[in-house]
């Protein structure tokens, strides 16, 4: 057999067992065995020096051809064996991507404070700052300057804890209205507040009272402000809060530091007025109290009421809360049971 | 107040403009007034039709029952037995026909009683829906008899009014005007522009002069703004007829008789609370309306003997008292069946008088409601004279001529001055004059323009809660409509608006917490006194706040921290089965400083009892401890960037807490809070499991100067560690070992961190070994290996020497 031949045997042979080669330790075994030193292409190559001028160099060449040949299958047959490899690992790796993922810890805001943030992120974007005051107030502030003399009858519209006779829990957020008023400095424009907060009546504890609940009170003060300007307001804090364009009605009520006064209903989110049981079969839900602020009020904060006007309005984060969630008791949001306060955990 | 339609329609021709009530009382509620209710007395009954008794038998198994025969057509007569006990042949009675429904939708079935058929119920008034309070006889007294000349087989509802409409008006304090059908009417002629045909009776004097028969004084002119009496005579006491009972019952009151019934009947068409004094029994005749002096004892009409205060009101006969002006007259002066001659009262009481005295006693009536809200004057002498006028004409009694008149009504329009322009500034509407007058004369309100801007109106008596122009703008824009106000944006400019940065960073601590794990509760910020005094901050001896008047035990006094509260929630969750629980709250606690108010400071507190994250299918539970909830604080405190030294000092001094796993929580060197084990006594109290708990004082930590906001260089050169480990007492802390380390660490020593703590088996008892990994990086070079040993061999001398440290 002559030297080509041999080589011819040898390509045969080497491509031969790489491709039936299975994994890549045997794959580098083979590799040293064919082309390594001491390898049967060195051996054969060896044997050139016995050929002819002419020969020589072809057979040379061909000898080059082969090895990179073998070289080349080596190297594909390698990348083939490391992606078997990987796939077979990867396959040995597979889970079930419908197990439960790890519990994460993560608290929530309490449902009552987020429907809080959204009226304050709402007022806040229409230039309102946030005013926030004492709980335990002085009768002077939370009635007297706000129109309601002692025995002034509509003080049994709100039965008070009294601590001292002039001094009690505040009844509304209202107070802030006459402590902003006096501090503020008309010639630096308009008035804008909010004042959230907890307030107290002295009420017995069932599904419908609390003697602890919360109000956003908000005042507008300026040369220039209309009612028309609280019915859009209250138009807005509608749709915020209940994401539809919905109506807003008023109606006439009574409130002493307000005249004229209004109740303001809004249609029902839930039917949007076509009447359900949320709403009673109304078509309505009963959100708020507001109205023109009072010109004793501003008289007695120093503020003229020929020259200043505005309105007023108070809203209770709990009413809308409850109506926004149809929860039912009133005191599911004070006793703080984890089940019932971690269901409120949409964001945005 | 209960409002009857058919009444209103004796005034305004509501039916015949086809405005049913429905629609008037959403009409009213849009316009005037709150609704409660809507609803007609007959609502849920069918099938009562008028029936004559032509037979009635004893029952012959009983001995209080009576088997009647009863027509209830022309030509069918029904066999009913009957139980009540003034059955009676001859008398149109109530009859529910088999299928009928009355009182709780009872449906009356064909049935057998005792063994005899009976095929229907004879009714009393309680049941077919008519309350205790307000039917004239008492159930006991058997059914109820109607009219002679009822139809037979006619429905039973028109003879008993109860086929009205009741518009119940829920009234607002200022309102007070349309607690009467006469204001109703008013209003609801305004609403409607509609004519107002209102009517009244004048009186019909006799001949007889009052000369010295009854006379009336003001010891103090405050109590009475007017007053003023009839005497009538002669008179018969009886049962009030149909009309005048059905009246009343439909406004929720009782019929007793005629001249009860007729000071009520006036009450309620006028709004003006009359009493009728029993003539014959006053002690004197000479009638004198004081304060009472203290002590001065009256039995009221209810039988209760009530002891009086110098503050209270009353009519007084001669020297002694005969009725709570205003509230509820005596029983000494009551009229009864044998009454022949009352002297009758039309005032107005002091509204914060009559108010007092309601609320002290707890009488609140029907005419002292409307003595707190407000009399009209105009028409005092109208409601005055009319009751003359029914006492004559359906008790036959003779008005004596002339009054007792201690003090007559006074009043007149009040002016206001309107303008136009300013209507329009506040409303934000574009009303003319001309519409303005319009509005006006609906209210039936005198007006005038004095230019085209100014319009003065004349406000009557009758509307006393119209005061100011601002009172007027409410009256157009109700009457205007509410919803035909536009609605616009306050349109000036000028306020930016915004959080504080207090008020910004409270919201940021609150999204710390909740980032954290822990759910914002909401507590009652009133409690019990002892609660109330648990878990401060600082504690000291100070009482809570405490109300004057609680309503409950449980609600007394402010709190002086906020653990108290969220333990009491622990306790709520851990009654339902509810193991794991992490909550917060944030908010105010009150600490008396001896002013008027007690100081309110804004808390943060947290409470975790159970895991933090539950044991689930690939990871063991992690349950709660001093050092995941000290985990959470750090945290939180890092967030709250806070310039100063936060450190942690063992404290065993507080009740409420473990005292071997408690540490005070210090800002450069201040407590402003604390952090630990809720003491497993307290706990048990609280009815709560192991529980770890922290309070801190917020307003300090907000007051306190905040870490700049500066960039810190990373480094680029390679950091390098050395680890120790030591054994040292069991009392040192690693604080101690931490301090130690820095104070010799070199100024390239950038982080200490424990990796290991262990104590137990292999070590000495009263040791414990700590190891720590030293982190050296310089910002400028590579460290060399000489400057980081040096450095470390400088700490390692020193925790040997200072410690007493044992380096392995």
């Amino acid at each position: 057999m002559g030297l080509r031949e041999k080589l011819e045997e040898l390509r045969k042979q080497g491509i031969q067992e790489i491709k039936a080669s299975a994994d890549l330790d045997h794959l580098n075994d083979i590799r040293v065995k064919m082309l390594g030193k001491k390898g049967p292409l060195t051996t054969v190559l060896r044997g050139m020096k016995d050929l002819s001028k002419e020969e020589r160099p072809k057979v040379g060449k061909f000898a080059n051809e082969i090895r990179d040949e073998l070289a080349q299958a080596l190297e594909a047959k390698k990348a083939e064996l490391a992606t078997a490899r990987l796939n077979a690992k990867l396959a040995a790796e597979t889970l079930d991507v419908t197990l439960p993922g790890t519990p994460t810890v993560q608290g929530q805001p309490h449902v009552i404070q987020q429907i809080i943030d959204q009226l304050v992120d709402l007022f806040v974007g229409m230039g309102y700052q946030v005013a926030v005051g004492d709980e335990v107030e002085q009768d002077e502030y939370n009635f007297e300057r706000l129109n309601l003399p002692k025995d002034h009858p509509a003080r049994d519209m709100q039965d008070t804890f009294y601590v001292t006779p002039s001094v009690l829990m505040r009844t509304q957020t209202s107070p802030m209205q006459a402590r902003m008023m006096e501090k503020h400095d008309f010639a630096n424009g308009p008035l804008k507040m909010i004042s959230p907060g907890k307030v107290y009546r002295r009420d017995t504890d069932d599904a419908t009272h609390s003697h602890q609940f919360h109000q956003v009170e908000g005042l507008v003060v300026g040369e220039h402000v209309t009612m028309a300007d609280l019915k859009g307001t209250l138009e807005v804090v509608a749709k915020t809060l209940f994401g539809d364009e919905l109506a807003v009605r008023l109606r006439p009520s009574y409130f002493p530091f307000t005249e004229p006064s209004v109740e303001a209903d809004i249609t029902c989110f839930n039917c949007l007025g076509q009447g359900c049981a949320i709403c009673k079969h109304t078509g309505w839900l009963e959100v708020l109290g507001a109205g023109m602020v009072h010109p004793n009020v501003l008289k007695m904060s120093g503020v003229d009421p020929e020259v200043y006007g505005g309105f007023a309005f108070g809203l209770g984060p709990d009413r809308f809360a409850m109506i926004k969630y149809v929860v039912e008791d009133i005191r599911d949001f004070y006793q703080n049971d984890v089940r019932f306060l971690n269901q409120f955990n949409q964001k945005g | 107040m209960k409002v009857s339609y058919q009444w209103l329609n004796q005034y305004l021709p509501l039916e015949e403009k086809g405005i049913q009530p429905a629609a008037l009382a959403e009409k009213l509620a849009r316009t005037s007034v709150d609704i409660n209710d809507v609803y007609s007395p007959m609502d849920g009954l069918k099938k009562l039709v008028v029936g004559l008794v032509v037979a009635c038998e004893p029952h012959p198994d009983s001995d209080h029952l009576n088997v009647c025969q009863v027509q209830v057509s022309e030509t069918e007569t029904l066999q009913i037995v009957c139980g009540a006990p003034n059955v009676q042949v001859g008398k149109k009675v109530i009859v529910a026909l088999v299928g009928a429904r009355i009182k709780d939708n009872i449906k009356i079935k064909r049935g057998k009683i005792r063994g005899v058929e009976s095929n229907g119920m004879l009714c009393a008034l309680q049941e077919i829906g008519f309350s205790e309070q307000v039917a004239p006889k008492d159930y006991e007294a058997g059914i109820w008899f109607l009219p002679d000349d009822a139809v037979v087989g006619d429905a039973v509802y028109p003879y008993l009014g109860m086929d009205d409409t009741i518009i119940d008006t829920d009234l607002t304090p200022n309102r007070g005007d349309m607690l009467s059908i006469f204001g109703n009417v008013n209003d609801l002629a305004a609403i409607y522009d509609l004519p107002n045909g209102f009517e009244s009776h004048p009186v019909v004097e006799s001949d007889e002069a009052m000369a010295d028969q009854l006379s009336a004084t003001l010891a103090d002119e405050a109590i009475a703004p007017a007053y003023e009496m009839r005497l009538i005579k002669h008179l018969h006491v009886a049962d009030s007829p149909m009309w005048l009972q059905i009246k009343l019952w439909n406004a929720g009151i009782r019929p007793i008789n005629n001249v009860v019934d007729i000071t009520n009947y006036i009450l309620l068409k006028y709004g003006q609370p009359l009493h009728a004094f029993d003539y014959a029994k006053l002690p004197s005749h000479q009638i004198t309306v004081r304060h009472a002096q203290a002590g001065e004892q009256l039995t009221t009409l209810d039988g209760e003997a009530r002891s009086l205060q110098a503050s209270d009101i009353v009519i007084a006969a001669g020297e002694e008292a005969v009725a709570l002006a205003g509230t509820m007259g005596g029983q000494s002066t009551m009229v009864d069946e044998q009454t022949t001659s009352v002297a009758l009262e039309a005032a107005i009481f002091d509204p914060v008088m009559v108010r007092k005295q309601a609320r002290r006693l707890d009488l609140h009536s029907e005419s002292s409601m409307r003595f707190e809200r407000g009399i009209n004057p105009e028409t005092l002498h109208q409601a005055l004279d009319e009751a003359a006028y029914w006492l004559a004409e359906l008790a036959g009694g003779q008005v004596v001529a002339g009054k007792a008149v201690a003090a007559r009504p006074q009043f007149a329009d009040r002016e206001i001055t309107l303008s136009v322009r300013r209507v329009n500034h506040v409303l934000g509407t574009e009303l003319t004059m001309a519409m303005i007058e319009q509005l006006m004369v609906r209210l039936d309100f005198a007006a005038h323009s004095l230019d085209d801007d100014q319009l003065v109106v004349a406000v009557p008596a009758r509307r006393w809660d119209i005061e100011l122009p601002a009172d007027l703008y409410e009256e157009i824009a109700r009457l205007y409509g509410y919803d035909n106000l536009p609605s616009t944006l306050p349109t000036m400019t000028k306020t930016a608006g915004g959080l504080t940065e207090t008020q910004a960073r409270l919201r940021a601590s609150r999204h710390t917490l909740e980032g954290l794990g822990l759910t914002q509760a909401i507590s009652y910020s009133l409690t019990t006194v002892k609660r109330a005094q648990q878990f401060r901050v600082a504690p000291d001896q100070t009482q809570p706040m405490q109300l004057d008047y609680p309503m409950s035990s449980d609600h007394v006094a402010t709190r002086m921290s906020i653990i108290s509260g969220l333990l009491l929630d622990v306790a709520y969750n851990h009654a339902r089965k509810v193991a794991d629980v992490a909550l917060y709250e944030q908010g105010r606690v009150f600490l008396p400083q001896g002013g008027e108010r007690p100081l309110e400071e804004e808390h943060v507190a947290g409470a975790v009892t159970g895991h933090l994250t539950p044991a689930n299918w690939h990871q063991a539970a992690q349950p709660v401890d001093f050092y995941a909830l000290k985990g959470i604080v750090q945290t939180y405190l890092q967030n709250l960037a806070v310039a100063g030294e936060i450190t942690y000092v063992a404290d065993s001094s507080r009740p409420e807490m473990h005292p071997g796993r408690t540490a005070n929580i210090l800002l450069d060197g201040q407590v402003v809070g604390f952090l630990g084990q809720v003491h497993p006594s307290c706990a048990a109290e609280y009815k709560i499991p192991e529980t770890y708990v922290f309070e801190l004082n917020l307003a300090a930590l907000l007051a306190a100067p905040k870490r700049d906001k500066h960039y810190v260089h990373i480094s680029k050169y390679p950091a390098v560690t050395r680890d120790i480990a030591l054994l040292v007492d069991q009392t040192i802390t690693n604080q101690a070992i931490v301090a130690a380390i820095k104070q010799k660490g070199g100024a390239y020593l950038k982080q200490v961190q424990l990796f290991d703590l262990y104590r137990g088996e292999h070590l000495p008892a009263n040791k414990k070994s700590l190891a720590y990994t030293l982190t050296y990086q310089a910002d400028d070079a590579t460290l060399k290996e000489d400057d980081v040993n040096q450095a470390f061999e400088k700490v390692v001398a020193h925790l040997t020497t200072t410690l007493g440290a044992e380096i392995r």
